[in-house]
């Protein structure tokens, strides 16, 4: 019986030949990620227990993003402990408000994701990474202590389930469309406790940007990761962006690995899609909701924050005005600079959008962009659950980039492609 | 006497548990107070040491804030029993030490106020009101294991000096 790549990356991690579906594993892991909220908590734990070191300062990348630059003073005091402890262990990678970003867009452009490798984060969207043949997964605090401490972690090694993606996507729709249709078929705890592997001629033509979209959101299926084959895309963005260490090994699917599903889609046929409140699963075709009015438009997040998306939004907000209060919020340092390069501040500014620094910020009711009571916010991020942006009773609606742009012209539900055929 | 609150709903999420608002700390105390805060504004007045929450499918899904079992079990919450868990709830439960129960008839067979007792090493729900016994399957011997040693790290650093 042959091994799937998930399987492979792990059976590596524990130095064994081979591992199966069920199996208890100590895994070493290549890269522990340290962010703001959930990972001071762990700094405690370790200083608490008297085993306050750092398994590797070169495997360990700290940014803080969620609450960053810090909204309050609580927060202020959380980025204070996990900067007097980033310094003390001499953390090489290390970013500081100037090059701190949303942490899955800034791992994979930094050149901190190789292929084959494990990485963990005290975050749940940390499974985005899956999008580089890694195995990746989110975890808690007191795993992440466990793993800067000793670079080990416990794993069941996870069941895959096979999500083909056939066809090619139409114009208007993304990436997002697709794993939101993926998700409004499968559920919320479609893919429980499971690797989700995404195979099919629709990932060729996707960018890694577009594919970090899908494999983000596999959480939103409660799938413990989510995982793309190795190709020509993956090695070009690689190339671009690995920096000290660039070789790294590439494992694929055997042909007669195992598979406890396989789900097919036609994403020829897949609509611009909006996930409804209170569930990421809430996804139906722009047709079935366009009209609704919101209140807010979001733009930015782990999920869709990247260049390409901000590019996307811009074609549609060029020489338009919103009609509602519109943020837009690039995830790195470097995609702000892009953005401003490539002109597309002018474009939001004009078109009378405001721009925030890099945060995850608003897309967890943090802050920069929290909504009120009965408030309903057209949204690129990945989560819709109760109040999820702000107040118990305001809705998220979660979308593509270029159908939040859209909706946010109209002020309502809106799909995107009467703007992009108008060209 | 512990008695049960009933949540009759699945894909209760780590954002009803503790929404994102106060995860600007990690004081356990703080956070306990705003336990299921946005799914039952009322759970904290009447939750009492070692009551249960029962619930459907997929309990504790999305975020990975560990802040969510810190918050049930600083409120003296016992357990949850739930038909099943999302996978970094259930981890982070492990990892702190904290029993939970998978159950796939508990939701039927608890109403809201029934007095539970629970036998761990029997894998029993004793609903006291309904006189029924609920049967679970014990967390498998990894998970004990650290839940007796106290926690994760508790585990990992017995580990190493035994």
């Amino acid at each position: 019986m042959g091994m799937t790549i998930t399987e492979k990356i792990l059976a590596k991690a524990v130095g064994k030949e081979k591992v199966v579906p069920g199996e208890l594993v100590d895994a070493k892991i290549d890269v522990v990620l340290c962010v703001d909220v959930t990972t001071p908590p762990a700094i405690s734990m370790l200083e608490e227990k008297g085993i306050d070191k750092v398994f590797d300062k070169e495997k360990i990348v700290v940014t803080p993003d969620h609450f960053q630059p810090a909204k309050d003073i609580k927060s202020a005091e959380l980025h204070k402990r996990l900067d007097g402890w980033a310094k003390r262990h001499n953390i090489k990678y290390y970013y500081k408000l100037g090059r701190a970003g949303v942490c899955h867009a800034l791992l994979p452009e930094q050149g901190h994701i190789r292929p084959g490798e494990v990485i963990v984060g005290p975050d749940s969207h940390t499974c985005t990474y899956g999008a580089f043949a890694a195995f990746s997964t989110g975890i808690g605090s007191t795993d992440a202590a466990a793993a800067i401490a000793t670079g080990q972690l416990w794993f069941k090694v996870p069941a895959s389930i096979k999500i083909v993606l056939n066809g090619s996507l139409g114009p208007g729709v993304y990436s997002k469309d697709v794993i939101l249709a993926v998700i409004a078929r499968i559920g919320t705890d479609g893919a429980l406790y499971k690797a989700m592997e995404f195979v099919g001629p629709a990932l060729k033509d996707m960018s890694m940007e577009a594919r970090m979209t899908i494999t983000n959101m596999a959480i939103e299926a409660g799938g413990k990761s989510g995982i793309i084959g190795f190709d020509d895309v993956t090695k070009q963005y690689l190339d671009e962006h690995l920096k000290d260490e660039t070789d790294y090994i590439v494992y694929e699917s055997d042909s007669d690995a195992q598979y406890d599903a396989a789900e097919e889609f036609d994403c020829s046929a897949i609509e611009p899609m909006v996930a409804l409140p209170h569930l990421p699963s809430g996804g139906v075709p722009i047709g079935e909701c366009a009209g609704k009015e919101m209140d807010q438009a979001y733009i930015g997040s782990c999920t869709n924050g990247r260049i390409e998306d901000l590019r996307i939004a811009a074609k549609i907000l060029k020489g338009k005005q919103v009609a509602i209060r519109t943020l837009i919020v690039p995830a790195t340092p470097s995609i702000w600079k892009q953005a401003i390069d490539e002109g597309l501040f002018d474009i939001f500014y004009e078109s009378g959008c405001v721009i925030a620094a890099p945060t995850c910020g608003a897309c967890l009711g943090g802050f920069m962009g929290v909504l009120a009571a009965g408030e309903k916010c057209i949204s690129t991020t990945n989560r819709n659950f109760v109040g999820r942006m702000g107040h118990p009773e305001s809705e998220v609606y979660l979308a593509s980039p270029a159908t939040a742009a859209a909706s946010a012209v109209e002020g309502k539900l809106a799909d995107a492609r009467r703007y992009l055929n108008n060209e | 006497m512990a008695k049960a609150h009933v949540y009759k709903r699945d894909h209760i999420n780590t954002d009803e548990i503790i929404p994102a608002r106060y995860l600007n700390t990690d004081d356990q105390i703080e956070l306990a107070s705003h336990c299921l805060e946005d799914l039952d504004k009322d759970f904290v007045n009447k939750v009492n040491e070692g009551d249960v929450i029962v619930a459907g499918e997929d309990f504790g899904c999305g975020s990975s804030r560990e802040h969510a079992v810190w918050a049930i079990r600083e409120a003296k919450v016992q357990t949850v029993i739930a038909k099943s868990f999302a996978r970094i709830f259930y981890r982070n439960a492990i990892n702190n030490g904290f029993y939970i129960i998978e159950s796939p008839d508990a939701l039927e067979k608890i109403n809201d106020g029934d007095e539970v007792e629970i036998d761990y090493k029997a894998g029993l729900i004793k609903n006291k009101t309904a006189s029924i016994d609920i049967s679970f399957n014990p967390l498998p011997d990894f998970a004990l294991e650290i839940i007796n040693d106290g926690g994760l790290l508790e585990h990992i650093t017995k580990r190493t000096t035994d």
